[in-house]
């Protein structure tokens, strides 16, 4: 056991496939052809209407005028083909907007997945009480809704009235004045509310790993950051990769941490992300094929970030 | 841990680390309600002090009675309530047929499931805005729960999936043998089986619609009757001075619900990321 451990850097069976499942039969007895989309009705038929229909609808809005005026009915539509886009990308905002939303985002992810990881191998080594109040801390702050975890911290730094200031003796720096202090103090929120979910799924598939595979590899003198890198980590690659996607997807798309804690996108537009800025741009100044173009933009960016899991997902050989 | 011997210091020192970590996480929600309590001298001090000696119910009183937080939270309440069901009974029924059974373009529909959860709902707020103009459900609660009952189902979907392959076939056949109507498996063996993984699922739509402030914003332009809580919050924050004991307390309301329901479940919850992710 030990010396297969050592050798291959993984516990036995840790990559290996799924066992075979019995062959499934062609279907129940009694099964007739329409009973799973009996069954898948609803589902489909809400997320027809909800999200499929709305999704075509964005991309056809992208393409046409559509103001205040067209919306209201008081001129008739136009096609406008890849005018709306031309006239973002000619844009010199919607770049430098973009930029700060990859950038922004990839801090989040980045020192989410840092902390939660971290924090869920600490919880590997503690006994049970410090264990509870770590997890019930953790949840708390994930319970928290996005808006009131954006007031909380807001308030926490605020240059009058808030604790942080006064314990680091910053007199009344304003956060939310500079923007890069801004950015800083949006991720802090962002990261307190999502580091649980990487933690706790972490955690529990540590848990998952034999104790005897760890106790082995101990045995034998590693280190603990050997035992992270060549045990745990291989082990772990799944639900790293889980993780890692949902943080992007939901960092990527951060609306009402910066629409609240920034009052809008901060000064002069300085914190605007996409999802801020398509809002400000269809809702705030009534240009909603802009906004629409925006949307666009968001979904083809995510979409490629979901065919690079499709394609870790087929490589793990993960059966569909 | 699972019996992997840590050197005693080693471990005390870890030990301190957690607690220190936990406190440092658990403080903006101590301080979140601890300046609901505080009276208003207290809140506009300039020299914030981690305790208070004179609580009071002040913010409490203006926040229930200028605003009218009970009906926002009753209609928030609605709203995730609403979903939670709604979500969870259409992502059972899904999760099963995509699980239980072979039928062509089976392979497609998960994948159309996957993609379908990376779509940015934000993007969306444009296009249902018209959605829900032109059915004339602009201002009420529905325009809230159809478009959160269809973002939530792909990943209902999705999670779910493990839970219901986890149930034995064997079962299934058993049933089968024994007379069981395939309805009566699907409600009185297969759902409760399942149950636990609904109920972590439910978590994420709970949570997600219990956070909606993108589409309350959006959707309910003229209507205040029809708000729900972040809505609610963002009346306290004025140009001049921000009513922090008011948002304070309007936070507290509308977090502690949420705690009190992630403490409740918070074991299932566990075991259901743990389930999930073991699949």
């Amino acid at each position: 056991m030990t010396t297969q451990l050592t050798a291959t850097g993984k516990p036995p069976g840790a990559t290996a496939p799924p066992a075979a499942r019995p062959a499934r039969r062609a279907g129940p007895r009694g099964h007739r052809p329409w009973t799973p989309w009996l069954y898948l009705l609803p589902a489909l038929a809400v997320l027809g209407g909800l999200l499929v229909y709305p999704v075509y609808q964005l991309g056809l809005i992208s393409f046409l005028e559509y103001t205040q005026a067209q919306v209201s009915g008081g001129e008739p539509t136009s096609f406008k083909g890849f005018g709306n886009y031309t006239a973002l990308f000619a844009d010199p905002q919607f770049w430098q907007v973009l930029l700060a939303t990859v950038l922004f985002a990839a801090a989040c992810v980045l020192t989410t997945l840092a902390v939660g990881c971290a924090l869920a191998v600490l919880l590997t080594r503690v006994r049970a009480l410090p264990r509870f109040v770590l997890m019930m801390a953790a949840l708390g702050a994930w319970a928290t809704p996005a808006i009131t975890g954006s007031t909380v911290w807001v308030f926490l730094f605020d240059p009058d009235f808030g604790p942080v200031n006064k314990l680091l003796g910053l007199g009344d720096f304003s956060w939310t004045y500079g923007r890069y202090s801004a950015f800083a103090l949006v991720l802090l929120e962002v990261v307190w509310c999502s580091f649980p979910f990487v933690m706790v799924t972490v955690y529990a598939g540590i848990k998952a790993i034999p104790s005897e595979v760890l106790e082995a590899a101990a045995l034998d003198g590693a280190s603990q950051w050997r035992i992270w890198r060549s045990v745990m980590a291989p082990v772990l690659r799944p639900i790293l990769v889980v993780v890692t996607i949902q943080s992007i997807i939901w960092d990527f798309k951060v609306f009402t941490q910066i629409y609240v804690m920034t009052n809008g996108g901060g000064i002069a537009g300085q914190n605007l992300v996409l999802n801020v800025y398509a809002y400000q741009k269809a809702f705030a100044s009534s240009q909603y094929s802009l906004g629409s173009a925006i949307g666009v933009v968001m979904l083809l960016i995510l979409l490629a970030v979901t065919l690079v899991y499709l394609r870790l997902l087929r490589r793990q050989g993960e059966e569909l | 841990m699972t019996g992997f011997r840590v050197r005693r210091p080693g471990r005390l020192a870890a030990e301190a680390v957690t607690l220190l970590v936990a406190a440092a996480v658990a403080f903006p929600l101590y301080w979140m309600v601890l300046s609901a309590f505080k009276p208003a001298g207290e809140i506009q001090s300039t020299e914030p002090r981690p305790w208070t000696l004179s609580p009071s119910l002040d913010s409490f009183r203006r926040v229930f009675e200028q605003q009218d937080f009970g009906r926002y939270f009753l209609n928030s309440l609605i709203v995730a309530g609403t979903v939670v069901l709604a979500s969870a009974l259409i992502a059972f029924l899904a999760a099963t047929a995509v699980t239980r059974f072979r039928f062509r373009f089976r392979t497609t529909l998960l994948i159309m499931f996957l993609v379908a959860q990376m779509v940015p709902v934000e993007a969306l707020t444009i296009p249902l805005f018209f959605l829900m103009r032109d059915a004339g459900q602009l201002n009420t609660l529905g325009s809230l729960i159809l478009p959160h009952i269809a973002f939530s189902l792909p990943f209902a979907i999705w999670m779910l999936r493990g839970f219901v392959k986890a149930v034995p076939e064997a079962l299934e056949e058993q049933a089968q043998i024994d007379g069981a109507s395939r309805t009566r498996f699907l409600w009185q063996i297969l759902f409760p089986l399942v149950f636990p993984g609904l109920v972590a699922t439910s978590v994420f739509s709970f949570i997600s619609t219990w956070n909606d402030f993108l589409f309350a914003k959006s959707f309910l332009i003229s209507d205040t009757s029809q708000s729900t809580l972040p809505m609610a919050l963002l009346v306290f924050f004025k140009p001049d001075e921000n009513d922090w004991g008011g948002i304070m307390a309007g936070s507290t309301v509308m977090t502690v619900p949420v705690l009190v329901f992630f403490v409740l479940v918070q074991r299932r919850l566990v075991s259901g990321l743990g389930g999930a992710v073991k699949d």
